[in-house]
């Protein structure tokens, strides 16, 4: 395996910010929910490195917790998509024929629902809050693994090994589990940082508009939220959340480009978004 | 050929006919009662009897979902709860914001993309394809609405030469176009930034085949061999994936709408959350739905005519 640049450097990024939102459990330079009013809108300075919001709340321990939301959200929603959506083409890769179709069919049913409209859906019924984000960007995902896992799968039950593992009397389930799971896990795992990068642009947008994540829980999305009416007067309150999010996911993006190129330079992953 | 198309018409109406039912389903569990919410709470239950008899929610589910479906054919949406008006009359009022808006910005980022992705693929490797490769890489991570919030704090607050927000209608088509520039170019910014890399992948792809070393050969320009053979057949990948990113593409245009409280389908439909409008939140989600599905079937039906590979097969 070469180690290209951008590999490293998305690596480093990912790791920065998945670190911000671990070391955000037991440690964040102030209490990120504490307001201080006579210290609102200030700008970075060395006791509040990034400045404080409107609250007077410091922007920097705002960011390390909204990192633990936005990227818990996008762990457990990309969980979904790998959980109900790689069984679901493993199996219709397995099966061949209706189940195949009907597989298929119903992903794209499904691949109609874009996450904002489903989170809409679901909010009108249920009203706003994180697990309706997770759940809402959780069943846009499923189609996606769906797709890819049948892809590389049913490239994988082509070949002579898979065979010979059928003339040795084991059913299409077990093949499924031991030998082709085992060979599409790379093109899974180039698959699911794409998404992870995906699911936290979902969820800033969703949080942003009031789909997701409720007060006072802070997350990337909301702060940019918050921030809007009061980015003329202190623009810091608008730049800094908006660089986390550029941030982790340039960096997943540039990781999942370089375990591409490293696993497999002809995997080419299905990339939509934006 | 023909097979394919009736196959996708097949697949098509299926679809639709599924998704129609995920819509109302859903709409259909809320807990509480429309005739309720919009009479208050000094509502007899005469009065309340009757508003749900008005409303059909007298009637069981299935021969209400044949009343919506029928009606959405028609194109009656209903009577939205809190306007009193019909919802397709709200709805067209909107559209008329978002479509321009969405079409404005696609337009735009085909634009930016097509020169992008050309200088990419023919300076493979070079300077510029690595200049272009770097800007396209960050504009994937740059979540549009926080670029919509950079181009308001410039454009409109500090350089002052376009509107913060609002839409005057289009009584004057130029200053409602110009109130829809920064909106359509936050949205068109990170849509190139895809559509750019995608072509350059495939131009690279279509410039390695034999056909184009005869299209040299024969004595055809780099830039010609470029425009005339490769653009053509990079075209279909660019397309499928344009057609992918249209959801996208809806959904940005609803997060922006809120960057710059343009009327459009986004605002209404969150306004019709709030107050628990219902029939307009399930209209505007069925007409999203049905855009997504519609382009899905347009951009396979397009792909099938497209290539002559694929004119035998089902």
């Amino acid at each position: 395996m070469r180690a290209a640049p951008g590999l490293i450097a998305g690596g480093v990024l990912s790791a920065a910010a998945a670190a911000a939102a671990l070391v955000s459990l037991v440690w964040t330079p102030h209490d990120p929910q504490a307001m201080q009013i006579a210290a609102r809108l200030a700008p970075p300075s060395a006791a509040h490195w990034l400045g404080t919001d409107h609250f007077g709340r410091d922007i920097a321990a705002m960011l390390m917790a909204g990192a633990r939301v936005s990227l818990g959200v996008a762990v457990v929603a990309v969980g979904i998509g790998v959980g109900l959506g790689v069984p679901a083409g493993l199996w219709a890769a397995a099966r061949g024929g209706w189940v195949d179709e009907a597989v298929m069919r119903l992903n794209d049913v499904v691949f109609a629902f874009p996450a904002l409209v489903s989170a809409i859906l679901i909010t009108a019924v249920l009203g706003p809050s994180a697990t309706n984000a997770i759940v809402a960007i959780g069943i846009f995902n499923i189609p996606v693994f769906a797709r890819v896992a049948r892809a590389g799968a049913l490239s994988i039950w082509t070949l002579d090994f898979i065979r010979a593992a059928r003339l040795a009397g084991k059913g299409r389930a077990r093949i499924s589990v031991e030998h082709v799971l085992p060979n599409i896990a790379g093109l899974l795992i180039v698959q699911a940082t794409i998404q992870f990068s995906l699911a936290i642009l979902a969820e800033a947008g969703l949080s942003y508009v009031g789909l997701g994540v409720q007060p006072p829980a802070p997350s990337w999305g909301r702060m940019l939220a918050e921030a809007q009416t009061m980015a003329a007067i202190a623009p810091h309150v608008a730049i800094f959340p908006g660089l986390a999010i550029v941030t982790a996911v340039l960096g997943l993006n540039l990781l999942g480009d370089g375990l591409r190129d490293a696993l497999d330079p002809r995997l080419r992953p299905v990339r939509t978004g934006g | 050929m023909a097979r394919i198309v009736i196959r996708r018409l097949a697949i098509f109406a299926l679809s639709l006919w599924a998704a129609s039912v995920i819509v109302f389903a859903a709409i259909e569990v809320v807990p509480g009662d429309p005739a309720a919410l919009m009479l208050g709470l000094n509502a007899t239950p005469e009065t309340l009897a009757a508003a749900r008899a008005s409303l059909g929610l007298d009637q069981p589910p299935a021969l209400r979902y044949l009343d919506w479906v029928g009606g959405f054919l028609r194109g009656d949406l209903g009577q939205s709860w809190t306007y009193k008006v019909p919802v397709a009359d709200l709805v067209a009022d909107r559209a008329a914001v978002s479509v321009p808006l969405a079409a404005i910005a696609l337009g735009l980022s085909t634009a930016l993309a097509l020169p992008l992705g050309l200088i990419a693929a023919a300076r493979r490797g070079r300077a510029a394809d690595a200049a272009v490769m770097g800007v396209t890489q960050l504009g994937l991570a740059v979540p549009n609405f926080w670029f919509a919030m950079l181009l308001v704090l410039l454009f409109a607050l500090h350089w002052r030469v376009l509107p913060a927000g609002g839409f005057p209608g289009w009584s004057d088509p130029a200053t409602g176009l110009r109130a829809l520039i920064l909106p359509a170019v936050a949205l068109a910014l990170p849509q190139a930034a895809i559509l750019a890399r995608v072509l350059r992948s495939a131009l690279i792809e279509v410039l390695a085949q034999e056909y184009i070393r005869t299209a040299r050969a024969k004595g055809l320009s780099r830039g010609a061999t470029l425009l005339r053979h490769a653009l053509r057949n990079a075209a279909l990948p660019v397309l499928t994936i344009l057609g992918m990113q249209f959801s996208f593409l809806l959904a940005g245009t609803i997060i922006i709408e809120n960057v710059f409280y343009l009327p459009g389908l986004g605002r209404l439909v969150f306004q019709a959350i709030t107050q628990r409008d219902l029939i307009v939140v399930e209209s505007v989600v069925m007409l999203l739905v049905v855009a997504v599905i519609t382009v899905t079937f347009l951009t396979e039906i397009a792909y099938a005519l497209a290539d002559p590979r694929l004119r035998g097969r089902a």
